[in-house]
C-alpha cells in the first residue's frame, strides 16, 4: 500500500485539487485545495457523484459511465450552493479499479480564489492559476486608462466642435452654425422667420475709439439680441457687424415687429466704453419661410439681404419684411421661381 | 518612452506635492503641455529634461527623488494596483526577488508595447542579492531600490538596500536580507480587488 500512499503525496504536491475514488465510487483521498472548496464535508467515504454532478458528458450517470469516460475533458459542478463549476479529467489508477479525477477552475479561476480565499499556496507552482489571475487584473488596470484616455478625447472632441460652431468674441453661433440650423429647419419644411441685422455706424466706433472699443460693442449687441430673443431661436455673427437670427414656429408679423423694435431701442442706448459712449443702431431685414414655399437657403439669404437693403437705403434703424415689391421699388431682378437660381447682384450695403 | 512611465512621474508629482507642482514641472522642462497621456508614446528625450526639471522644482536631487518615485508606486493609494501586481510575483519576498528578471515581461502581457529595462537578479547567498538595471528609464536603479525597499516592509522583511553605482550600461543594487519574518508585513489576497 506504500505505493498508493506515495502516489497521494506526490499527487498533493502536483495536483491539489485531484480526488481519489474507489471501484464502488467513493472517495478515498482528496487534494487539500479542493478540501478547501468544501472544508466541513466529509469527503472520505463521500460518494463521487453525490459531490460533483457532471454535466458534461451527459451520459456519466455512474461510476461506470465515468470509468468509460476517461482522458477526456469533463465538466462537473459541485451539487450544493455555491454551484462552483469545475473541469476535470480521470485516469485509471492501481489494479483495483480505482480511479482519480484531476479537478481544476478553468475560466472561472477567478471567481474561485475569491469565493473560497485561496492563496499562492494552493495552486501547483507550475500552475498558471495566478499568471491569469496577474492579467485578469492586469488587463483590467489597463482597459481602465484606456478608458480614461478616451473620456478626455470624448471631452475634448466635443469642446472642438462646439468651438467650431462657435463665435470666439461674442459667444453667438457662427456662419457654419447658422448654415446648419436653416439647413436643418428647411429639411423639417417648417415654418419659420429669418432676421438678418447689420450694425449702423459701427465703423465710426471702430476707426475713432479702436478695436477694443469695437468689440466691447459687439459682445453687448450680442448680449442684447440673445436677451431679446428666445432660447429656441438661433442667434448668430456672420462676421464684422453682421448678425442672423432664425426664430423657429413664427408667423406674426407683429410679434416680429415688436421683437425688431425693441432690439433697435436697446442698440441705440449709447454703450459707455472707457469714458466714451459707443453710438450705434440697426438695420434690420426679415424673410419668413412657408412650408411648401420651396424657398432653398439662397433664396432665403437673397430676400433676406434685400429686405436689409431696403431698411439701409430707407435711412436705417429700422426693420423690413421682404416683400416682391421691394425687389421693383429697389430696381433689383425678381426671382422668376422657386427653383431661379440665378445670382444675386445685389451690392451689399457698406457698414457704418 | 510610454506614456504609463510619464504619467507615473506626474502622478508622483501631483499627489504628493499637488497639481501647481506639476504645472510648473511642465513649464520647467518646457514640455509645450502639462497632461501626460498613459497611453500614448512620447519621445524618450522628454525623460531626462523631466527628471530634471521635478528635481529643480522640488529642490531635490535625482537619485534621491526617484527613489521616492519607487516608494510612491508601491505604497500610494492611488497605485494599489501596481501593489498588487507586484505581489503576485511571489508568496516570499524572496520569490518576489526571483520573479524580477521575469517583470519585464510581466509589464508587456499586460501591455504590449510597454518596454521595461532590463532587470536581472544576481544570488550570492541566501540572504544577499544583487539586481542589475538597465537604464532605457533614467535612474531606473534608484527607483528600483525604493520600489524593492518599500515591497520588503510590504512582506514583513527586514532588509537592507545600497545602490551599488551604474557601470556597464546598468545600475546595480545590493539587498541584504536581515531578518524574513521582522514584521507582518500587508495583507494580500489573490482574489481581492484592488480599489
Amino acid at each position: 500500500m506504500s505505493g498508493i500512499q506515495n502516489m497521494s503525496a506526490v499527487l498533493d504536491m502536483l495536483c491539489p485539487m485531484h480526488v481519489m475514488i474507489s471501484r464502488t465510487g467513493h472517495i478515498t483521498h482528496v487534494g487539500a485545495t479542493l478540501r478547501k472548496l468544501r472544508p466541513e464535508l466529509d469527503w472520505v467515504g463521500a460518494r463521487f457523484l453525490e459531490v460533483f454532478a457532471l454535466k458534461r458528458p451527459r451520459a456519466v450517470t455512474s461510476i461506470a459511465h465515468l470509468r468509460e469516460s476517461v482522458g477526456i475533458k469533463l465538466h462537473l459542478q459541485l451539487r450544493d450552493a455555491p454551484a462552483t463549476e469545475l473541469k476535470g479529467v480521470a485516469v485509471e489508477s492501481g489494479s483495483e479499479d480505482a480511479l482519480i479525477v484531476n479537478l481544476s477552475f478553468g475560466i472561472s479561476v477567478v471567481d474561485g480564489v475569491r469565493t473560497y480565499d485561496l492563496t499562492h499556496a494552493d495552486f501547483a507552482p507550475t500552475d498558471l492559476a495566478t499568471e491569469m489571475l496577474y492579467l485578469v487584473e492586469a488587463k483590467s488596470t489597463a482597459m481602465e486608462a484606456w478608458r480614461k484616455l478616451n473620456l478626455r478625447l470624448q471631452g475634448a472632441m466635443i469642446a472642438a466642435e462646439e468651438q467650431a460652431f462657435t463665435d470666439t468674441l461674442t459667444g453667438l453661433k457662427n456662419r457654419r452654425a447658422i448654415d446648419h440650423v436653416i439647413a436643418r429647419a428647411l429639411e423639417r419644411d417648417s415654418q419659420f422667420a429669418l432676421m438678418q441685422l447689420d450694425l449702423d455706424f459701427f465703423k465710426r466706433v471702430n476707426d475713432t475709439l479702436g478695436h477694443a472699443a469695437g468689440d466691447h460693442v459687439l459682445q453687448t449687441v450680442a448680449r442684447i439680441m440673445v436677451d431679446e430673443t428666445r432660447s429656441e431661436d438661433t442667434v448668430a455673427r456672420l462676421g464684422g457687424d453682421e448678425f442672423v437670427i432664425v426664430l423657429p414656429d413664427v408667423r406674426d408679423v407683429a410679434a416680429l415687429r415688436r421683437i425688431g423694435a425693441r432690439m433697435i431701442k436697446r442698440l441705440e442706448v449709447p454703450i459707455p466704453f472707457e469714458g466714451s459712449d459707443c453710438c450705434i443702431s440697426a438695420s434690420i431685414g426679415t424673410v419668413f419661410f412657408e412650408p411648401g414655399s420651396g424657398a432653398d437657403m439662397r433664396r432665403l439669404l437673397d430676400d433676406v439681404d434685400v429686405a436689409l437693403y431696403a431698411s439701409k437705403r430707407a435711412g436705417r434703424g429700422r426693420q423690413t419684411f421682404y416683400n416682391k415689391e421691394l425687389r421693383h421699388k429697389l430696381h433689383l431682378p425678381v426671382h422668376a421661381g422657386p427653383d431661379d437660381d440665378q445670382a444675386s447682384v445685389i451690392e451689399r450695403p457698406s457698414s457704418g | 518612452m510610454h506614456g504609463l512611465i510619464y504619467r507615473a512621474l506626474q502622478c508622483f508629482v501631483t499627489d504628493s506635492y499637488g497639481p501647481e507642482k506639476w504645472a510648473e514641472v511642465a513649464l520647467t522642462a518646457d514640455l509645450g503641455f502639462v497632461e501626460f497621456e498613459a497611453m500614448l508614446i512620447y519621445d524618450d528625450a522628454l525623460a531626462p529634461r523631466l527628471i530634471a526639471a521635478v528635481g529643480a522644482v522640488l529642490g531635490r536631487s535625482e537619485p534621491d527623488l526617484m527613489e521616492d518615485v519607487g516608494t510612491y508606486l508601491v505604497s500610494h493609494p492611488n497605485t494599489e494596483g501596481l501593489r498588487r501586481l507586484m505581489r503576485f510575483g511571489g508568496v516570499t519576498f524572496v520569490e518576489l526577488l526571483h520573479s524580477l528578471d521575469d517583470l519585464p515581461d510581466r509589464a508587456r502581457l499586460a501591455v504590449s508595447d510597454l518596454n521595461l529595462p532590463q532587470i536581472e537578479l544576481h544570488e550570492y547567498s541566501c540572504s544577499h542579492f544583487s539586481v542589475f538595471c538597465g537604464t532605457s528609464i533614467p535612474r531606473f536603479g534608484h527607483v528600483m531600490m525604493g520600489l524593492l525597499r518599500t515591497m520588503a516592509d510590504d512582506y514583513g522583511v527586514l532588509a537592507l538596500l545600497e545602490f551599488q553605482g551604474g557601470a556597464k550600461g546598468g545600475e546595480t543594487v545590493s539587498i541584504t536580507l536581515v531578518e524574513t519574518e521582522f514584521a507582518k508585513g500587508r495583507s494580500f489576497a489573490l482574489g481581492a480587488r484592488a480599489s
